[in-house]
């Protein structure tokens, strides 16, 4: 209606329906601000040494792109009037944002900047003005106009169309970063056509580049039009394996033949993510259950690390040369055994206290496991080596190298979940939850304190004494040096990330927290800037996690016919009357 | 042989006597209120009874066992549980959950067991849900079980903190104002409904209550509690004559002795309304 009253030339020329300016300014000075940081920070420079579509867009022209288009779409979005004003708004944010790049280019041409910011180097101000060199200065100012007009032209779409759109062009950036590593497998394989067509050594093909984006909307509108997920919800509960067993077949089978056909960089780096569940299952019990926050968790995985080593080492600190199966029952057991023995003094801590006793824990077992004392026995800082494989298979075997502790991390992870998964539906896994939700309420109800803490101490520190093990054996070797701090810290931060409580929430954690940034190695000097980015993204948007875990229902699937819960509101009256 | 007996019962906070020298029987299957000011020391009783305070002096004993000394879940093992003034349910929780945590010291399938989910441990846990949902449906909760504790209406909560209670299978049920922030005729329903607990399930009650609509309805024997002594003691009928219950209440007119009025009248409103009922009663 607003807009039939006032045309876009109205509002462009006298924006008679105030135009509240300042918004959009500050928006535009932090897309600016974002977009200076990218580039003086180095993404910008080093994303740009990898192509998103080859020949098209390098990965770092993308990063400006996104930040310059996204400050016009956010200046745009909060705003009610004309379609002209949009387009105005976005591109004076976009501008605004454009001009603190050109600024840069300006700056950088007359005062030595790289003396200070190592990357404001004549690349990046090529990169920044297409080429034109400090004399194109004008040009990421026009850029980011043009970008942030096209932003509030996007914001008129219907929104079911936009989301199309969003879906495709964020499918093109994942394909794009993840083609190199779909392309080596697929080029040994009957579809090495498909993946020369679609991808470049890195990077998609514009050709690929247009096919997943087409294919990517049709999916998306397929999903939408047939409604998939209540079509779902629709089918009985007792009937829903009919869907769910079919996909887990598959699902496995991929699972199976994966190291086989991606090849063993994946399965390692799997394999990683897979040790971490495994900690990460075992913290989600102390923590995310029993809500007691250990942040010396590293301590446990040590003791069944160094447990194997001992056990199983050929070199000079092996004392007994046992098999892997063998040492494992070990591993674990004295993983439980330090669990009792760092729980029980500890247990009558609470909250913050508690997580600085347990950190004061993990750094002793570090410090000890390299200290000159303990040399003789766990080898100090060059630690124990020589810790062999789990099976002993020629190096043409299926299951040699990474491969076969692919499967054995998989197979331990999988285990542990489903431990994990009985624990939290019985009588201590509740137990454990009352005593997360209110401590001295859950001893009132009979909830024996000592007793059920100590086992979530003891069961937590046994699936990473298991998650120890297995590490032991994958790396061949374990250092002093692997325990350190960031490594509890790391499983903290998946599980709060994952959703506390979760199950599949650690599995989704650790594939965000951990695989990620090891499948991402030569950006590995921004790890931690993502890491940090990604913690308080998921704090202020979404605190409860990417999956949260659901309440089961326990009540329903019996009484659901037996009377509407309006009903229950008459309960005590008739109660009152039968009284 | 009473079913609690508390002597020379003593709790300090610093310099603070929140209890001095109580003396308190409860006799099996009454309904006994205890009641005063603010600040009279009743929760503070409350706790010691329950374990959450360890006493100062005195000596509390269950059925002729001495309970001062025990832990909380050791004191719920011996059948005596509770609710709470500001309701504590376990929130993130749904409400059949928070039931069947209270039943958690009846089931006693090892964890080992509960992972390998044999047979005993089926079929305790079907045992287990069906005196849940039996705890539900006796308290009105029906068809909400599946709801978290936490988003429950304000009344839901109060009567599922009663189930919750209730699993534990009490002999002593401790209610500390089970009717405080209900409107008059939900307090109606929730005195029959304190009434039938005694009726039917055999349990003796003792309640904290401002509300003296409801002490009165509900008590056999009422104890005053003022600065942390006891005042007075006996039938409702007998504290409403009581000339030291009433002065406690409203002050002492004229006598110069402004904190006690002040106390009595600025408290809050459920004590001021009080004052009124008792003189009006």
């Amino acid at each position: 209606m607003t807009r039939a009253l006032a045309g876009p030339g109205a509002a462009t020329v006298a924006p008679r329906v105030a135009f509240d300016w300042r918004p959009v300014v500050r928006i535009g000075a932090i897309g600016g601000a974002v977009s200076l940081y990218l580039c003086l920070v180095g993404i910008v420079p080093v994303f740009n040494q990898r192509p998103l579509i080859i020949g098209v867009i390098s990965l770092g022209q993308t990063a400006l792109v996104l930040s310059l288009f996204a400050t016009g779409f956010v200046a745009t979005r909060k705003l009610t009037g004309t379609a002209g004003a949009r387009f105005l708004a976005g591109g004076l944010a976009g501008g605004i944002a454009g001009a603190v790049l050109s600024a840069l280019v300006l700056v950088g041409s007359v005062v030595p900047l790289r003396n200070v910011f190592l990357n404001a180097s004549p690349e990046l101000y090529d990169l920044l003005t297409f080429g034109l060199g400090t004399s194109g200065f004008w040009a990421p100012l026009v850029t980011g106009i043009a970008l942030g007009a096209l932003a509030g032209g996007f914001s008129l779409l219907r929104p079911r169309l936009r989301r199309s759109l969003y879906v495709g062009f964020l499918s093109v950036v994942i394909m794009g970063l993840f083609a190199g590593l779909i392309r080596t497998p697929l080029l040994s394989s009957p579809l090495e056509n498909l993946a020369r067509l679609l991808f470049a050594p890195e990077g998609l093909t514009p050709v690929g580049a247009v096919i997943t984006f087409a294919v990517a909307v049709a999916l998306n509108e397929y999903r939408r039009t047939n409604d998939l997920g209540r079509r779902y919800r629709a089918v009985p509960s007792d009937r829903r394996w009919t869907v769910i067993a079919p996909a887990a077949v598959v699902l496995s089978i991929a699972v199976l033949i994966l190291p086989q056909t991606l090849g063993s960089f994946f399965a390692q780096v799997i394999a990683i993510v897979a040790l971490y569940v495994m900690m990460g299952l075992g913290l989600n019990i102390t923590l995310g259950l029993a809500g007691l926050l250990d942040l010396g968790f590293v301590a446990f995985f040590a003791v069944g690390a160094y447990t194997v080593g001992l056990l199983t080492s050929t070199g000079e600190y092996g004392i007994a040369q046992w098999s892997f199966w063998a040492a494992v029952p070990f591993a674990v057991f004295f993983a439980m055994l330090f669990g009792a023995f760092l729980g029980l003094p500890i247990l009558g801590i609470r909250g913050d206290y508690l997580a600085i006793a347990t950190m004061g824990f993990g750094e002793i077992i570090r410090i000890l496991a390299g200290s000159d004392l303990l040399k003789p026995l766990l080898g100090g800082p060059r630690g124990i080596t020589n810790i062999p494989k789990p099976f002993d298979v020629p190096p043409d075997h299926w299951l040699a190298g990474p491969n076969q502790i692919y499967y054995i991390a998989l197979a331990g992870a999988a285990l542990i979940a489903f431990i994990a998964w009985r624990l939290r539906g019985s009588h201590l896994g509740r137990a454990w939850l009352a005593i997360r939700e209110d401590e001295d309420v859950a001893e009132a109800t009979g909830i024996n304190l000592v007793q059920t803490k100590l086992l979530a101490y003891i069961l937590g520190a046994a699936f990473a004494g298991l998650g120890g093990a297995v590490f032991a054996a994958l790396v061949g070797s374990i250092f002093a040096s692997s325990i350190q701090l960031i490594v509890s810290i790391n499983v903290v931060a998946l599980i709060i990330v994952g959703g506390m409580g979760s199950i599949p929430g650690v599995v989704v954690g650790a594939i965000f927290l951990i695989g990620l940034p090891e499948l991402f190695r030569e950006f590995s000097e921004y790890r931690y800037l993502f890491y940090g980015f990604a913690l308080i993204a998921m704090m202020r948007f979404r605190p409860e996690g990417l999956l949260p875990s659901r309440v089961t229902l326990r009540e329903l699937h019996v009484a659901e016919n037996e009377q509407p819960p309006d009903a229950a509101e008459g309960a005590l009256v008739a109660q009152e009357e039968a009284g | 042989m009473p079913l609690l007996t508390a002597q020379q019962v003593t709790k300090r906070f610093g310099g603070l006597v929140a209890v001095n020298s109580l003396d308190f029987t409860l006799e099996q299957g009454s309904i006994v209120s205890v009641i005063g000011p603010n600040g009279a020391g009743k929760t503070t009783f409350f706790n010691c009874i329950a374990g959450f305070y360890k006493t100062d002096g005195g000596s509390i004993s269950f059925d002729g066992t001495p309970i001062n000394n025990l832990r909380p879940d050791q004191i719920a093992a011996l059948r005596i549980n509770r609710t709470y003034q500001n309701i504590r349910l376990f929130q993130n929780m749904s409400a059949i959950e928070n039931v069947l945590v209270g039943q958690h010291r009846h089931l006693h399938t090892p964890w080992i067991a509960s992972v390998l989910n044999t047979r005993g441990v089926r079929e305790e846990e079907a045992a287990a849900l069906d005196e849940a949902r039996e705890l539900l449906r006796y308290v009105g909760l029906q068809g909400r079980g599946d709801i978290l504790a936490g988003k429950l209406p304000y009344g839901d909560q109060r009567r599922l903190e009663v189930a919750r209670a209730l699993a534990t299978r009490p002999r002593l049920l401790l209610l500390d104002e089970p009717t405080a922030g209900m409107n008059p005729s939900e307090k109606q329903q929730m005195t029959a409904f304190i009434r039938r607990l005694r009726d039917d399930k055999g349990i003796t009650i003792l309640l904290i209550e401002h509300e003296m609509r409801v002490v009165m309805g509900i008590s056999e024997r009422i104890t005053v509690l003022n600065y942390g002594e006891k005042l007075a003691e006996g039938t409702p009928r007998e504290i409403q004559t009581d000339e030291r219950v009433i002065e406690a209440y409203l002050g002492r007119s004229g006598s110069g002795d402004e904190s006690a009025a002040q106390r009595a009248g600025g408290a809050a409103e459920p004590s001021a309304g009080a004052a009124t009922t008792v003189t009006g009663a």
